[in-house]
């Protein structure tokens, strides 16, 4: 499936019978040797870190699977079973549960650094996009899971979400009665949410397949964001990127450990330690904090549809993103006005997350004294319009008006530094 | 290179300390009013941490004389007791149903069963294999008992407030603490400041001499197995004991989380050095 010269060469009988049935060996050792620029740096092993955290979630799942039961009489009290009793139970949900918080950390490293690379830009769009299928999948994945055991935060989280339906004009009522299968969250909903939480994965794993396909069909993106020309400018997939790939993993999985042995409650809500009540509403709704930005735009706007028409939107504009930005220049190494906005987007992307996770009516610390000054409610609009205003203002008009700045000729030029622009200095 | 090494480890530790941090923020919370709530430290607390079994076996006393005259503790089973990490684990028996002591504290307990000749409803001696009865037949006997409160489960509620530990401590200790005139209370309820509004059905369950302590069996540092002076049985040192036996309660398998946890950090630390000269063999004569 990659573009490059195949140099497998089947060495023996069975291998040379298989080869012209089915390459599949062929596929394999492709893949090892395809050409990589050899100027990717450790914000580039995050799509293995990822593969390697779905993984590990489909694993663990797929245990927890065989001893957790979807019933609301029974589901906390099941998850509570397979930590006391269930061998190596004790290790498996946590590292579910918190596998789930290292997956969505992963992926957001992962797709900060396409925006400052540039690795949405041609020819890489579908690439780009099928990356944001997966992201979506993965949202309502993540959201389905945490409904299953079915603490406080399980049922009220479930309901707040699916409430979302309700708003939709007309068939609203229906839809959600539909979605629910009954007029409230309850044992249908938790028997459905089951069954897809178990589905979704898989439909991730696929769209993994096709979004490697897409990756091998043209070619890793790099820090410089230069097209790799001569065979100079790239090095073999394996040995070079694997043993990066899995130095970054290994560091990677010391604060997965960290989390998981020594603070496995701290990503999660207190709250989801009492069993689901319908009678009784928690003071604070919050979902998981990979879900606080969203969280924080939809209640960023007082009307219901209004705000979830924005959070849909905040997805939605990065699908459309290849075609907003107008600059022809990938990396923003080279656009020094573009970084800038780049580092307020991901500073603004923090502060959603803040807004997301605090009580709207509430005022901002440093920036009001008293009940004088700025409330999250307005703190999460300022946030919301730059998020949105640097997709489709910041970014189409800086790439009409920006000069970028000088860029080598080639990967192997800005490496060895013999061009006349000199070397890129990391933009780190 | 070496710049990029230094990134991955500043955005690395930059993660660990906002982690931590926001660790250490959620855990502050608590407290209505003047009262300040008392982070104790905990024997449990740490990467080496363990429960004080000594505590833990006088916690469940006081859970058994006090606290189960209204709470249950209904996802543990009485042999879950003589577990390994568990306040009364002992080596000698390995399987906790064989544990003496489990099977008395079993025995103490009366559960509800169905006699297999007659099919007649009759009460029996608990087994070590029984689960912690109900304390209510249902949640309306459990309200009409308690005036209108509910007394929740505790198996887990130390991982169930965002102070933990901390937080089961000082609501033990804060029925002392001033009314504000702000508060209102109807009759059968107590102001207790620790709660979210100030308010809680529950009387102050602990008075000084309330329990009389048992002798406890700890193991000392030879590994055998030896009795213990029991302290005086003050307000602070049953709270203390009782929230030690319901933290391991809300996490029984902490210690061989820790240990386990240790060993694989080791193992990755290790590992992460080997990688990092096999990439630097891999690439010393790639410019990049």
């Amino acid at each position: 499936m990659s573009g490059h010269p195949s140099t497998y060469e089947p060495k023996y009988g069975a291998t040379k019978w298989l080869d012209q049935r089915l390459p599949i060996i062929r596929m394999g050792a492709d893949f090892m040797t395809f050409p990589s620029p050899r100027n990717l740096n450790y914000w580039y092993t995050f799509g293995g870190i990822l593969t390697l955290c779905l993984v590990s979630q489909i694993i663990t799942g797929i245990i927890l699977a065989m001893h957790y039961v979807p019933h609301t009489e029974l589901a906390f009290e099941s998850v509570q079973r397979i930590r006391r009793d269930v061998p190596f139970g004790w290790l498996l949900q946590p590292m579910h549960a918190v596998g789930a918080s290292m997956f969505f950390f992963a992926v957001y490293v992962h797709m900060f650094r396409g925006l400052y690379y540039g690795s949405y830009k041609a020819p890489r769009e579908v690439l780009w996009i099928i990356g944001c299928l997966i992201y979506l999948v993965m949202m309502a994945t993540g959201f389905l899971g945490y409904t299953l055991p079915w603490g406080q935060m399980s049922f009220w989280g479930a309901t707040v979400i699916t409430g979302f339906f309700g708003a939709v004009p007309v068939v609203g009522e229906s839809l959600q009665q539909w979605l629910l299968g009954g007029y409230a969250v309850d044992n249908a909903t938790l028997n459905r949410f089951f069954a897809l939480h178990y589905l979704l994965p898989f439909v991730i794993a696929g769209l993994v397949g096709v979004h490697v396909w897409a990756l091998h069909h043209v070619g890793q993106n790099n820090p410089i964001g230069i097209t790799p020309k001569t065979k100079k400018d790239t090095l073999s997939f394996h040995p070079y990127y694997t043993v990066k790939d899995a130095f970054a993993v290994v560091v990677f999985l010391l604060i997965f450990a960290f989390f998981l042995f020594y603070q496995p409650d701290a990503l999660g809500h207190a709250d989801n330690y009492i069993e689901a009540d319908a009678l009784k509403t928690p003071p604070h709704i919050v979902p998981e904090w990979y879900f606080l930005p969203f969280y924080a735009i939809l209640r960023a706007v007082p009307d219901k549809l209004a705000g979830i028409l924005l959070m849909l939107g905040a997805i939605a504009v990065l699908f459309v993103l290849p075609w907003l930005d107008t600059s022809k220049v990938r990396s923003m190494r080279f656009r020094p006005v573009a970084r800038g906005f780049f580092w307020i987007f991901l500073f603004f992307c923090f502060i959603l997350g803040w807004c997301g996770a605090e009580t709207p009516d509430n005022m901002v610390p440093f920036l009001s004294v008293g009940d004088k000054g700025l409330n999250f409610t307005w703190l999460s609009r300022i946030a919301t319009f730059y998020y949105f205003a640097y997709f489709v203002i910041i970014l189409p008009i800086l790439g009409l008006v920006e000069k970028p700045k000088d860029r080598p000729e080639s990967i192997t030029k800005a490496i060895l530094g013999d061009s006349s622009h000199g070397a890129a200095a990391p933009a780190e | 290179m070496a710049f990029k090494m230094k990134t991955a480890i500043l955005v690395g530790a930059a993660t660990l300390v906002a982690a931590v941090s926001g660790i250490a923020y959620a855990a502050g919370g608590g407290g209505t009013g003047d009262y300040k709530m008392e982070h104790k430290h905990w024997h449990f607390q740490g990467a080496f941490g363990t429960y004080d079994k000594a505590a833990a076996q006088r916690g469940y006393q006081v859970y058994r004389e006090v606290c189960a005259s209204c709470h249950a503790l209904k996802h543990l089973s009485f042999r879950h007791l003589g577990d390994k990490g568990a306040p009364f684990y002992n080596a000698d028996y390995p399987n906790p149903n064989d544990n003496p002591l489990v099977k008395n504290f079993a025995a103490d307990w009366t559960i509800e069963d169905i006699d297999t000749e007659t099919g007649d409803v009759i009460e029996r001696a608990g087994i070590p294999a029984d689960k912690f009865p109900p304390i209510y037949p249902n949640e309306a006997a459990a309200r009409a008992s308690n005036g209108g409160g509910l007394p929740p489960d505790l198996s887990v509620m130390v991982a169930a407030r965002s102070g933990g530990a901390d937080y089961l401590y000082n609501l033990m200790l804060a029925y002392d603490a001033p009314k504000p005139d702000d508060v209102e209370l109807t009759p059968g309820l107590y102001y207790n400041p620790v709660m979210d509004g100030g308010k809680i059905s529950m009387a102050a369950p602990l008075s000084d001499g309330l329990v009389e302590y048992a002798p406890m069996m700890v193991k000392n540092d030879a590994g055998e197995m030896v009795e213990v002076a029991a302290p005086e049985a003050t307000v602070e040192q049953m709270a203390a004991d009782v929230t030690e036996f319901l933290a391991w309660s809300a996490d029984p398998k902490l210690e061989q989380r820790k240990s386990a946890g240790f060993m694989t950090m080791l193992y990755l630390l290790i590992l992460a050095v080997l990688l990092w000269f096999s990439y630097k063999r891999v690439w010393r004569n790639v410019e990049h």
